[in-house]
């Protein structure tokens, strides 16, 4: 709990959020008419909603998180969980509403990065590019990124085109890369069910030793489990408003409840 | 709850904010400091537009070999059009005309591939947008670094085809690099305006094909402008030959083709290509950098 660490770490706050909104607007799925005339006559009348269909995903949501605490978040699928990591990173605008954060928050995840049609190497490279190390970082943990997703282990295969590689194994090496960099904020979205069981359980070291070096962790799970054993502190979400927020035990509690465990 | 009670209650999420020096997530830095950040990832940059570049012919069976074949059977396909059955050329002798059309093309799919790149660069890449963080001018600029390298390796072909009808190197040939350099400033400052446009506007990527054959034929690729309009009042041509995709072909025909002299240049014509150069990259840069962060939202 935050009551038992020392009293500097919990009141230096690392993100804020108030009041926040976040509004998709997904095009050309409007309901109604979707003939050609229709879409043309929406376009014409240059209307608020042209042939726009906005998805409001977080409804205003308010929280403070401190140095040194894990956060969980949970709710049911669609609840607004990954657009709130999301928008606390900078990479979803507000709609209404403001983030503030200590630093550059980042997000546990490359997978947009990288090319199915380049090899694992390759993709280590440009994966590492991506999240803003810089090639000599990447020459020097290089290795440790190979070494630790294990792709090496059944012959060389971080030279082969990503492609080939066995939906689990992809996994393993996204992963790998995701990890290698340390981050102040650092959110995590459902990362530790990748891989086999061996693999989980390094993941879940790793993470640990990520958390050791963050300031705040956000964890996104379906699991529980995983929350309990990660996080002091829970968010719950559903249709996008913050439903509760407290100690671990107390949210989970009331969220097996309402999810009927 | 979590927090213990503490003299921060009380404050305003704004105030508290302040108090502890926390900035607002995702907010636009400013111009200086989006440069000194888009310079920090220009590793980042050229590895994307290389593994781009390598990805495309990545499952074909001869590889990295259509890099060169591509453009090689593109200029094959134009002369057979424009040079064997509708004898385009008026006026110009083949040794001239087969390279002035080969240049032509080439040069104009070089603009034309980065326009294209440009509209769906951010569009097309929303699930990087939504990941990760970087300055998304980073996007645009990798993509017409790629149409750069593109256009190197059918610079190769063009060389071949310049010899093969009777250009051999000469003095004027360094006048390559720097006509390159010029117009792959204005492609960047092109696709940066229209990177934006199209994060808003997704339907540009089917409007802009139509949009670029007009400019292409309003351009002079296949035909000489002043001799195609020699009946014409002299401003039409003017304007045309001072378009900016016009400007670069014949800067780079002039530099490249033995029998195309300076006579066929308008006046001013450097002037005209930096200054062109210039104007869109800048305005192209800051009109995109004005929208930074917004541009996450689909």
């Amino acid at each position: 709990m935050a009551d038992d660490k020392s009293a500097d770490r919990a009141h230096i706050p690392t993100v804020i959020a108030d009041e926040l909104h976040i509004v998709y607007r997904v095009n050309g799925a409007k309901t109604g008419k979707g003939s050609a005339t229709s879409a043309l006559s929406r376009i014409i009348r240059r209307g608020e909603e042209r042939g726009v269909r906005k998805v409001h995903a977080v409804r205003g949501v308010s929280f403070t998180a401190y140095r040194g605490e894990a956060i969980g978040l949970i709710g049911s699928n669609g609840s607004g969980k990954s657009t709130l990591l999301r928008a606390i990173a900078g990479l979803l605008p507000a709609e209404k509403g403001k983030v503030y954060t200590d630093g550059q928050p980042s997000l546990l995840g490359v997978n947009a990065a990288l090319m199915n049609d380049l090899t694992g190497e390759r993709n280590v490279i440009l994966g590492g590019l991506a999240m803003g190390m810089s090639r000599e970082q990447i020459k020097a943990r290089y290795q440790d990124i190979v070494d630790f997703s294990g792709i090496n282990e059944k012959g060389d295969f971080i030279t082969l085109p990503m492609r080939t590689y066995s939906s689990g194994m992809a996994a393993r090496l996204r992963f790998s890369i995701a990890a290698a960099k340390d981050h102040d904020v650092l959110m995590i979205d459902e990362a530790l069910a990748t891989g086999d069981r061996k693999f989980q359980k390094r993941s879940e070291a790793r993470i640990r030793e990520l958390r050791k070096e963050a300031g705040t962790v956000f964890l996104v799970s379906h699991n529980n489990k995983s929350i309990r054993d990660t996080c002091d502190r829970v968010l719950w979400l559903e249709r996008g408003e913050l439903r509760m927020d407290g100690p671990t035990d107390e949210v989970i509690k009331e969220y097996e409840k309402f999810t009927g465990k | 709850m979590t927090a213990p009670p503490s003299p921060d209650d009380g404050l305003s999420p704004a105030e508290l904010a302040a108090k502890y020096g926390l900035s607002v997530s995702g907010a636009r830095p400013g111009l200086f400091e989006y440069v000194r950040q888009l310079w920090g990832r220009r590793h980042f940059i050229l590895a994307f537009s290389q593994a781009k570049l390598t990805a495309q012919y990545s499952q074909a069976k001869l590889g990295q070999l259509w890099q060169v074949a591509t453009p090689l059977l593109n200029a094959l396909v134009y002369f057979l059009i424009f040079g064997l059955i509708l004898k385009a050329d008026r006026g110009m002798e083949r040794e001239v005309y087969i390279p002035f059309l080969v240049t032509g093309v080439f040069v104009f799919t070089f603009t034309q591939s980065s326009v294209m790149a440009g509209v769906r660069a951010i569009s097309g890449n929303l699930g990087l947008v939504r990941a990760l963080h970087f300055p998304r001018a980073s996007l645009p600029i990798s993509f017409s670094l790629q149409q750069l390298q593109q256009l190197l390796f059918s610079m190769i072909v063009l060389f071949v085809v310049a010899v093969g009808f009777g250009s051999y190197p000469r003095l004027s040939w360094l006048l390559i690099p720097p006509v390159l350099a010029l117009q792959f400033l204005f492609n960047t400052g092109l696709a940066l305006i229209m990177a934006r446009l199209g994060s808003k506007t997704p339907d540009l990527a089917q409007l802009m094909p139509f949009v670029m054959r007009t400019w292409m034929y309003a351009s002079g690729v296949m035909f000489s402008i002043p001799v195609m309009l020699k009946e014409h009042p002299a401003w039409i041509a003017d304007i045309l030959q001072w378009n900016p995709a016009a400007i670069y072909m014949d800067l780079m025909r002039f530099a490249l083709i033995d029998g195309y002299g300076s006579e066929n240049l308008p006046p001013h014509v450097w002037a005209v290509a930096a200054g062109w150069a210039v104007l869109v990259a800048a305005g192209g840069f800051v009109y995109f950098w004005k929208a930074e962060e917004r541009y996450g939202r689909g």
